[in-house]
């Protein structure tokens, strides 16, 4: 086990791979060991650069056109080679629906642990790396570690910050590697149209539950969103039992952390409140006084919501002006 | 399409589950089980494909330390035609790597069979990566995630949603799909169809009868510590005579929280 050294970063989704160059900067210099991005694509040379910018002391290029767009047994055939043969210590691999069951066929290739979703990590005194996730339908943060090497963590968007790009050294190792044939074809993709402003990145969000009767309703929201220069967000009910929207805030739909969050009749269930956990402040506004939202909230009025938004909306023009 | 295999996780109740107060700690052993929704979702899948095509097998396979009986009668009940329970002792706080090869050597032992389906993750600990392991040991083509599925003679086609795109992926037979919630409805059994259920058959196999080797159940990773977050909130109920002087309270609360605006 011993011989396995230095931390490693992939991800398919760029911004993803500079978010884990920025802790994985730190567990390298904590562990003294090198920090390591592997960069995978066609015609992708161009990015090394940046990747030492962000972070890394060294950059794997595997450039060939067949790895251009995303296929699973042909990055997972790159890692694989990569990982065997220079055995690193540490791998974190990006937490996208691409990625994640990349890292777990990893995993399993080189007979090792996977653990998926940290959103903190940290290193023990003998060195290990140690991962907090969310589980039990966010009930609970769970500690866990490893026992085998590689230590492969999946790493969700966002729970990690970019470095600053600096001139720093670094090096570029360019490596030919053999390409597994694919076993799936990918035959068409889309766009996913989505709101033109992330809701994982907003500053504010003004968010509806069960509470909001008819979906015209939302205008309420909306005119609190503007004024707080934030965005609509809503439960996870009206989306998959009312079809009102397609997306939600939730465990198992967006994590968000805003600077304030503003729930709106949510009633506030666990696998709601673990996608809003990390909001700076949260506001509850919800007519049922036992409703556990406001067990997690910073302010919480017990009312009617058609009635204290429009009134919060004007009480906010007024003291703003 | 003759045999469909459906993996199914005996799961906490998650929205049942207590914490001790005291310690923090999650109460999990005495917490009400269930068949993980994913799989649930998992099994209603094969249960359309099965009456589309008119015809397929469709097994049930459960790995646990525990008694889980109950659930697997349930997935009798809503349609699968045989179970298998895979029951030992030593499976107790199994990791993904352990459940994929307990799986794997059930799955050989069952035989052939064109598609299995697994839940994209369970309901209690939500990692998400049996389902890729086990493709990776069967080495089947995996589509994860998949909210559409299509099933023609000897292909399967998935739709999954990405974080920036839809895509369509295509695969031959055998081959592993896991499933989102988003992906059906699942039906809740009728009285008819309990009553049916207490006929099928339900397998046991304990690890001896697979073979299991011990040092592969041992697992990868170590839990240090499961415990409810704590949460640091100001708590503070804001009231007033009425909703204007609510509001008035509350929009210099977040005034001076420095919180409004960009």
């Amino acid at each position: 086990m011993s011989e396995n050294k230095g931390v490693w970063v992939f991800s398919e989704n760029y911004d993803l791979t500079l978010e884990m160059l920025g802790k994985g900067r730190k567990i390298a210099d904590m562990l003294r060991t090198e920090l390591v991005a592997v960069l995978v694509g066609s015609n992708v040379q161009e990015k090394a650069n940046d990747l030492i910018k962000h972070g890394a002391d060294k950059v794997y290029l595997v450039d060939n056109p067949a790895l251009e767009r995303f296929q699973s047994e042909a990055y997972l055939s790159v890692l694989h080679n990569l990982t065997a043969n220079y055995k690193p210590d540490i791998l974190l691999i990006g937490s996208t629906k691409n990625g994640k069951p990349l890292a777990a066929r990893l995993a399993t290739r080189l007979e090792t642990g996977c653990i998926p979703d940290c959103s903190r990590l940290s290193v023990d005194e003998k060195g290990r790396l140690i991962g907090e996730r969310i589980t039990y339908g966010g009930n609970a943060v769970a500690k866990v570690t490893f026992r085998s090497k590689p230590q492969i963590a999946t790493i969700p968007g966002r729970a990690f910050a970019k470095l600053e790009p600096q001139d720093r050294n670094g090096e570029v190792t360019k490596l030919d590697v053999k390409i597994e044939e694919p076993k799936t074809e990918v035959v068409e993709t889309k766009p996913l149209e989505t709101s033109s402003v992330n809701i994982e990145e907003a500053k504010v969000i003004v968010s509806c539950g069960r509470g909001l009767e008819k979906k015209e309703d939302k205008a309420l929201l909306e005119d609190l969103a503007k004024i707080l220069g934030g965005q609509l967000g809503n439960s996870r009910p009206l989306a998959e039992d009312r079809k009102w929207f397609t997306e939600w805030v939730g465990l198992s739909g967006h994590k968000v952390k805003p600077k304030l969050y503003v729930a709106c009749g949510i009633s506030g269930v666990i696998q709601h409140v673990a996608g809003i956990r990390d909001s700076k402040m949260i506001v509850a506004i919800n007519n049922d006084p036992e409703a556990p939202i406001f067990e997690v909230a910073d302010y919480g009025v017990v009312g009617d919501l058609y009635e204290i938004l429009p009134a919060l909306t004007e009480a906010l023009n007024k003291q703003l002006q | 399409m003759k045999r469909i295999i459906v993996c199914l996780k005996q799961a906490v109740d998650v929205s049942q589950l207590k914490v001790d107060p005291k310690t923090n700690q999650l109460l999990t052993a005495s917490a009400p089980k269930k068949i993980s929704d994913f799989d649930k979702n998992a099994l209603e899948e094969a249960i359309r494909i099965k009456e589309k095509l008119g015809e397929a097998e469709i097994y049930t396979v459960t790995v646990s330390s525990e008694d889980a009986k109950a659930v697997l009668r349930e997935a009798l009940a809503i349609g699968a035609d045989k179970a298998y329970f895979v029951n030992d002792p030593s499976f107790q706080d199994v990791d993904t790597s352990a459940t994929a090869y307990i799986l794997t050597e059930a799955i050989k032992k069952i035989g052939e069979f064109d598609l299995i389906l697994c839940g994209e993750a369970s309901l209690d600990s939500f990692s998400g990566l049996v389902g890729s392991r086990l493709a990776e040991l069967l080495n089947l083509p995996l589509i994860a995630s998949v909210r559409k599925l299509t099933v023609e003679d000897n292909t399967v086609v998935g739709e999954r949603t990405l974080e920036d795109a839809y895509e369509t992926v295509k695969a031959k037979t055998p081959a592993l799909i896991t499933v989102t919630r988003e992906i059906n409805q699942p039906r809740i059994p009728s009285l008819m169809m309990i009553m049916k259920a207490s006929k099928k058959e339900i397998v046991t196999w304990t690890a001896t009868d697979l073979n299991i080797q011990k040092e592969k159940v041992e697992g990868k990773i170590d839990v240090i510590e499961v415990l409810a977050p704590k949460t640091e909130r100001k708590k503070i109920m804001i009231t007033g005579e009425n909703k204007e002087e609510i509001a008035e309270k509350l929009a210099k609360a977040l005034i001076q929280e420095g919180v409004v605006g960009r």
